[in-house]
């Protein structure tokens, strides 16, 4: 590693060097520290991405250099050199002269990044303010050239308004545009696209990238995403619970990448797949009677509507029809607000309809009251989005995934064998029936999830971003779990997904939907390779590392 | 906003009525009645008695009582006091400027400290000071207001001999600073409760601010912590504080009930007791409905301010 670093001193200009940085995490952790002697140089002018997986160190990495470490973490040894000065050694006062002018920082996710009682235009003058910078007339004049620059919509109109009315990206973009208001020399953006949209994340990335070149400035880039490190970087840093395993030019860390670790984390990148999933399992005919047909099926969302207020609607979901056969899934993707997840939840009845028919079993359960939809229920099944939420952390796992067939009527003994049996199958020994979530990581916990759907023997499984919530290397193996219980069961799967790199993997046909209704309907490889709708191109466009050789697998 | 306050204003007239007959009607079960005083009287017969129900309309039903009453007071008579035959307005009137002295005073006092004990406690959470302010403010949760009125007379001014133990000026002196004099200790036993109440929930208000993400954006671009502190923390953490602003108003009013009779201050919690000790209807029903505009006044106050703060409610 050593001798790495060395040459990268000879051939870049180095902006800032970190040499030998331990950080010690607080006592009880799962390890003792955050991130062990670790040493990389910033080279001027270009973007330099750090990946890893949660837990990896790289936002601690990130955060010690900007001085921003919480006071329970603290920096051990090493020094983190810029223009000759260790900024470990530098008081808080000489740091945040630095902050903001030297050295500026976006974080992952921008609905909570800004200070929703300040407007747009405060919150960008605010940088120049406290580095006394220009006069307050000079300030306004130059936050609009900001917003201008980082692309947003109407800008002068722009500075006069509340975050709450603007969207992710554009907060994101609100932040760019405060990062850069001193032209600092250094920009560290971590995550800045993780909680974005596809389509939206491709034009951030676009952003920064533009920016970078434009100013000359020199990036550090966080993320857990290779395919978005495929995009952007000229370096790559790897890094695994708290070490930097490889770093190296962008195009060699792929090519021929030296560290297992990168290898696994390369590999377990969802990729698109050429063939059709039907291609591989052929013990499905899709001319099958299916199991759950959907017939125009409309959600309308009303607010407002009092003495004074006018009434507002909003089509969630428009003329959906579609059929879901055993055995196969069905995928849906498309931007958060289209209307994906409210046609889930349409389909497990936690949202009434407005018009249409879902035909279930031969009957049209979208009219059926819950009382008569009751003894139904346990047939369609969900697994949710976050599993850190979803389980109750007072249940015990039994509990949680023998409580709902118990309360269906079946009997105590019964619902423990069957739940060991579950859990088996589902990758967790027997001991997890006894333990209680907190003892489990964000994999194991989607694990019971799905057990506790299972549980039912459902015949539909709804799967709301199944495994958006979790890392790579975790997320190849829940779908591929999901896989195998699919070929085991024959249970018809409706997989909700924003990636659609994900939705290739596991589904035999997919829905594409904008603004509530569905735009493109087929197999992935027509969406993926022969898009009709401009929408579909768009999205497929906007894969992060679509064009790179990480996808020509 | 318009149609939101002229909805709270329909709301609260409905509530107000409510509030009266509810009163009206609990009034009138209690015992005794504002005849039993004149039954004592030497040479009272029944014939006089009934005369004097007559001409005070006590003889007549129930509902017709209320609506007369109720109807009077629309038109700004609130009925003439039993016990000193004044108009019912001039006697809350002549008490109102002590309570308010009294309940502005501890409001400044408890927000003032409570907002500051918060903010510290979740600024150096789990130092000295921190524990100190939580063990402070359940002791002074748990233990009753009178209890620290006697106390503190006993203390300052029976042992000390700093502070006056009761009333609200001297006679014959009656300057301002004399007054400030006679403030000192209930304001400060009135604040109490609140400092407590008040610190506990800043503190928890501003820890969970504190950790956002846009107060590491603001150190982030270089802010100074103080700012980051007053702009960014304590004006997110303030928000919820208004709305329990306007629910503590009427913990307030019942507060300087008991901090009134401990230091014999002449404010409307005491006409409130004495009142009620002679069944002076008219006086009860009165600051009854005073109490009732006065706590709806200000949830009304604290949730105006709050959408003139939060532009999430203003503009959404």
């Amino acid at each position: 590693m050593t001798t790495q670093v060395e040459s990268t001193k000879l051939t870049a200009d180095t902006v800032l060097s970190v040499r030998n940085l331990t950080v010690d995490l607080p006592k009880g952790m799962e390890r003792a520290f955050a991130v062990r002697d670790i040493s990389f140089d910033l080279p001027r002018g270009e973007i330099l991405c750090v990946i890893g997986e949660s837990g990896s160190g790289k936002s601690v990495t990130a955060n010690a250099m900007m001085g921003l470490l919480p006071p329970l973490i603290r920096v051990s040894s090493g020094e983190i050199l810029f223009q000759g000065q260790d900024l470990l050694k530098l008081d808080e006062p000489a740091l945040r002269k630095l902050r903001g002018r030297v050295v500026s920082m976006i974080f992952q996710d921008p609905l909570s990044a800004l200070n929703p009682l300040m407007t747009v235009g405060e919150q960008v003058v605010e940088v120049m303010a406290a580095h006394d910078e220009g006069t307050p007339k000079s300030r306004q004049a130059r936050a609009l050239e900001l917003l201008t620059e980082v692309g947003l919509p109407d800008p002068a109109l722009m500075l006069h308004q509340y975050p709450f009315r603007l969207s992710g990206g554009q907060r994101q973009r609100v932040m760019i545009a405060m990062a850069l208001a001193l032209e600092p020399d250094i920009l560290i953006a971590d995550e800045p696209t993780t909680a974005l949209d596809v389509t939206t994340q491709a034009q951030i990335l676009d952003l920064i990238q533009q920016i970078q070149r434009k100013k000359g400035m020199t990036v550090l880039f966080i993320t857990h995403d290779f395919g978005v490190v495929a995009e952007i970087a000229d370096r790559v840093i790897v890094m695994e619970k708290g070490l930097i395993v490889e770093q190296g030019v962008a195009d060699t860390v792929f090519g021929a990448p030296q560290h297992p670790y990168t290898e696994r984390l390369i590999a377990a990148v969802p990729k698109l797949r050429q063939d059709d999933r039907a291609a591989r399992s052929k013990d499905n005919d899709p001319q099958d009677a299916p199991v759950l047909t959907v017939e125009k099926l409309n959600l309308i969302y009303r607010s407002g509507g009092g003495w004074f207020k006018k009434l507002r609607e909003v089509k969630a979901v428009q003329d959906a029809s579609f059929t879901l056969h055993r055995g196969r899934t069905l995928g849906v993707v498309g931007e958060s607000g289209s209307g994906k997840t409210s046609l889930g939840r349409l389909l497990i009845k936690l949202l009434e309809s407005e018009s249409g028919q879902i035909i279930y079993q031969g009957k049209d359960i979208a009219p059926m009251k819950e009382s008569d939809f009751r003894p139904l229920r346990p047939k369609i099944q969900m697994i949710f989005q976050d599993p850190f939420a979803s389980l109750n952390p007072r249940s015990t796992i039994g509990h949680i995934i023998t409580v709902g067939p118990i309360a269906q009527g079946m009997k105590k003994a019964d619902a423990r064998t069957k739940a060991l049996r579950i859990l088996e199958k589902v990758g967790l020994d027997a001991g997890a029936y006894a333990r209680y979530p907190h003892e489990f990581s964000g994999g194991q916990r989607q694990r019971v999830g799905i057990a506790r759907a299972l549980m039912f023997d459902p015949d539909v499984l709804v799967a709301d971003e199944a495994v958006s919530a979790l890392d790579v290397s975790i997320q190849a193996q829940i779908l591929q779990l999901l896989d195998e219980i699919q070929r085991e069961t024959q249970v018809a799967m409706f997989f909700i997904t924003h990636d659609l790199r994900v939705a290739s993997q596991i589904c035999d046909e997919l829905l594409v939907m904008q603004n509530g209704r569905i735009v493109e309907h087929g197999p992935p490889s027509q969406i993926f390779h022969a898009p009709k709708d401009a929408y579909t191109k768009e999205l497929v466009a906007a894969i992060p590392g679509s064009d790179h050789a990480l996808q020509k697998v | 906003m318009a149609g939101y306050l002229i909805r709270r204003l329909w709301q609260s007239i409905v509530l107000l009525i409510i509030v009266s007959m509810i009163g009206f009607g609990v009034l009138h079960l209690t015992p005794g009645g504002p005849l039993s005083q004149y039954a004592l009287t030497p040479g009272m017969t029944q014939d006089a008695m009934d005369r004097i129900s007559e001409q005070m309309g006590l003889n007549r039903p129930l509902p017709i009582q209320y609506l007369d009453w109720a109807w009077r007071m629309l038109q700004g008579d609130w009925g003439t006091s039993y016990r000193d035959q004044q108009p019912v307005l001039t006697v809350i009137g002549r008490h109102l400027f002590a309570t308010m002295l009294l309940m502005v005073s501890s409001t400044v006092i408890s927000i003032a400290l409570g907002t500051w004990i918060g903010i510290r406690g979740a600024t150096h959470r789990y130092s000295t000071f921190d524990y100190a302010a939580t063990v402070g403010a359940m002791i002074a949760l748990s233990i009753p207001t009178f209890w620290f009125g006697l106390v503190g007379i006993y203390i300052f001014s029976l042992e000390l001999g700093w502070l006056p133990a009761g009333n609200m000026y001297t006679i014959g002196d009656g300057s301002v600073l004399d007054y400030l004099h006679h403030l000192i200790l209930p304001s400060i036993v009135l604040a109490l409760v609140n400092i407590a109440i008040w610190s506990r929930y800043m503190r928890t208000a501003t820890l969970d601010v504190i950790n956002q993400d846009f107060v590491k954006t603001a150190r982030a671009k270089g802010v100074s912590e103080r700012r980051v502190l007053m702009k960014h923390v304590v004006g997110n953490a303030l928000l919820p504080m208004i709305t329990l602003a306007g629910m503590q108003l009427p913990n307030l009013l019942s507060g300087a009930l008991v901090t009134e009779t401990v230091f014999t201050w002449p404010g409307m919690g005491r006409l409130f007791l004495d009142s009620l000790g002679y069944n002076d209807y008219p006086v009860v029903m009165g600051l009854l409905m005073f109490s009732a505009v006065l706590v709806i006044l200000g949830n009304l106050i604290a949730d105006i301010v709050a959408a003139s703060i939060d532009p999430r409610i203003r503009l959404a």
